[in-house]
């Protein structure tokens, strides 16, 4: 028994990276579920994705201005994502082109600007730090920061859950009762940023989206209500944080790869023999219910 | 009592009218088919009368009554059946108007749920997911929903369009019980035979008003030979309408 327990918790009691990065990782997981099931219900998916590259010009002049400082890197990676969002979603109600192309559009250039400065001036191993997080860079600053993004995140959730839901299922019903999509939509847009952010010193800029998408994708099979279908998602990247976590700490693995693979494990196992909706559960040959 | 007026309105899209130069009123407590071809600016009227497409020319005199006080029931295809949300919360979003975006709900209100549910015969239904509805069952569900906002204008866009006929019938039981506590109903109907059976008023549009007023003297062969006529076809080169006189 000793033996096991070494192996699955010594390091966490050992080490306080390990400790630090394992609750960062677990605030995340909770704050990211519910917005991650949100974006897949509103099929932004991609979307998520498109503003994760974006942050990065503003991560990468954060570290340019101040070294590996969290809060400059955090700062930067607000301002420039939420930029970006809202410039997206002005061109595509201003002009003809639709919210996912010009969504495209403009995370490539931010991209590119990103990957620009970082190679002016800083080195390839600060471009990996940035891409892909260091989990010895989770401080304590870094997990009250994120910490804070998830209480953040959940208040506000909670404060405008009712016209969110409702804007994503029927928004025709929301403008007819007079509720406030158009804001709403932009408060979630926040909401979507921040959780990057706060995801970016743990897993990178690259690495962030994935505990946002597929623990939420991973719940979908799982539950068939929002609020359900999140919980099942927010356990599920906890899972994979611990797990993974683990597998770069034996294996000498970058740590935002390892979880996101490990939380990649849990979708394909979702998306075979998930509860609702998955391979399995179509093709149960041979049985029906009586009603 | 809320009526709605129309002087003399066109609504259409980027300057091409749907409906051109119409006039007339929704009398307070009035039941009101309007029927007409496909294209004929049928949904486009009751998304003027809603507020959600301002109109190109003239205007809509809705007196007291704010948008947000009309109940409108929309084609079905316009809502996501797929999203993972249960009937009762669904239905409860019709008391909108009391509870708002954060309020809680009272031992009264769950009672009007229940009765509401209980009218449209899902009672039971309420843990249920929407998507696993069928087309029928989910109307009810927005029947319900419209039963709870008490909105003294009920507007529904072919409420009955690929329903079967028992669901029709309990859903008219619903429509004529409004119209008996004088609410103004203003319904999207493609079959004659439901008008003549149900709506006093009739309102036949082939992108202009063809008739407007009783149903048994509106829905005559001439006025449908009529309204067949209609051109549907957008040209794009035609001048501007002057008849508005400005």
């Amino acid at each position: 028994m000793m033996h096991l327990y070494d192996i699955f918790f010594s390091p966490f009691t050992e080490f306080i990276f390990m400790r630090h990065a394992l609750v960062a990782c677990f605030a995340l997981a909770i704050g990211c579920a519910p917005v991650g099931m949100l974006l897949i219900l509103r099929r932004m998916s991609l979307m998520g994705d498109a503003l994760s590259h974006a942050v990065l010009p503003g991560a990468a002049l954060g570290y340019l201005a101040s070294g590996l400082s969290l809060y400059a890197m955090t700062i930067g990676g607000i301002i420039v994502g939420l930029t970006v969002a809202l410039l997206a979603g002005a061109v595509a109600r201003v002009t003809a082109l639709r919210e996912d192309a010009s969504f495209a559009a403009l995370y490539l250039i931010s991209l590119a600007l990103g990957v620009l400065i970082i190679s002016m001036r800083g080195s390839s191993v600060d471009l990996i730090h940035v891409l892909f997080g260091t989990i010895l860079a989770v401080d304590n600053p870094a997990l009250i920061l994120v910490a804070s993004i998830t209480t953040v995140t959940l208040f506000s959730m909670a404060l405008i859950y009712r016209p969110l839901i409702v804007e994503c299922f029927d928004p025709g019903y929301l403008r007819s009762i007079g509720g406030y999509g158009a804001a709403m939509h932009f408060i979630f847009l926040v909401l979507v940023v921040l959780n990057l952010v706060a995801g970016f010193t743990a897993l990178g800029t690259l690495m962030a989206v994935g505990m946002l998408m597929l623990p939420a994708a991973s719940g979908n099979f799982w539950a068939k209500q929002f609020w359900s279908a999140s919980l099942a998602a927010a356990i599920i990247a906890m899972v994979s944080s611990y797990a993974g976590l683990l597998f770069s700490f034996y294996m000498n693995f970058p740590s935002g790869p390892s979880i996101i693979l490990t939380s990649g494990i849990f979708y394909v196992f979702s998306v075979v023999f998930g509860k609702h909706g998955s391979l399995f559960s179509r093709h149960k040959a041979g049985r029906h219910l009586t009603g | 009592m809320h009526q709605i007026t129309l002087n003399n309105l066109t609504l259409g899209y980027e300057q091409h009218p749907a409906i051109h130069h119409l006039t007339g009123v929704f009398k307070a407590g009035s039941m009101t088919a309007i029927v007409g071809p496909n294209g004929s600016g049928k949904s486009t009227l009751l998304k003027g009368i809603t507020g959600s497409l301002p109109p190109l020319g003239g205007s809509i005199d809705r007196g007291s009554l704010k948008t947000n006080q009309i109940a409108y029931l929309p084609q079905l295809m316009e809502i996501d059946r797929n999203f993972p949300i249960s009937v009762l919360d669904v239905v409860i979003l019709g008391l909108w108007r009391s509870i708002g975006m954060f309020g809680g709900m009272k031992k009264a209100l769950w009672k009007k749920t229940d009765e509401a549910l209980q009218t449209v015969g899902l009672a039971g239904f309420e843990s249920r997911p929407i998507s696993d509805l069928s087309g029928g069952q989910f109307q009810r569900v927005m029947f319900a929903r419209m039963l709870l906002q008490e909105s003294p204008v009920v507007v529904l866009d072919e409420p009955f369009t690929s329903i079967d006929s028992q669901t029709t019938l309990d859903l008219f039981e619903v429509i004529k019980r409004w119209h008996a506590e004088n609410r103004t109903i203003i319904a999207v109907l493609h079959d004659f035979n439901q008008v003549r059976a149900y709506f006093p008023q009739t309102l036949l549009l082939a992108r202009e008003l063809i008739g407007w007023g009783e149903t048994e003297r509106i829905l005559v062969d001439e006025n449908l030979q009529r309204s067949r006529r209609m051109s549907e076809a957008w040209d794009e080169s035609a001048p501007i309408c002057l008849e508005d006189g400005e």
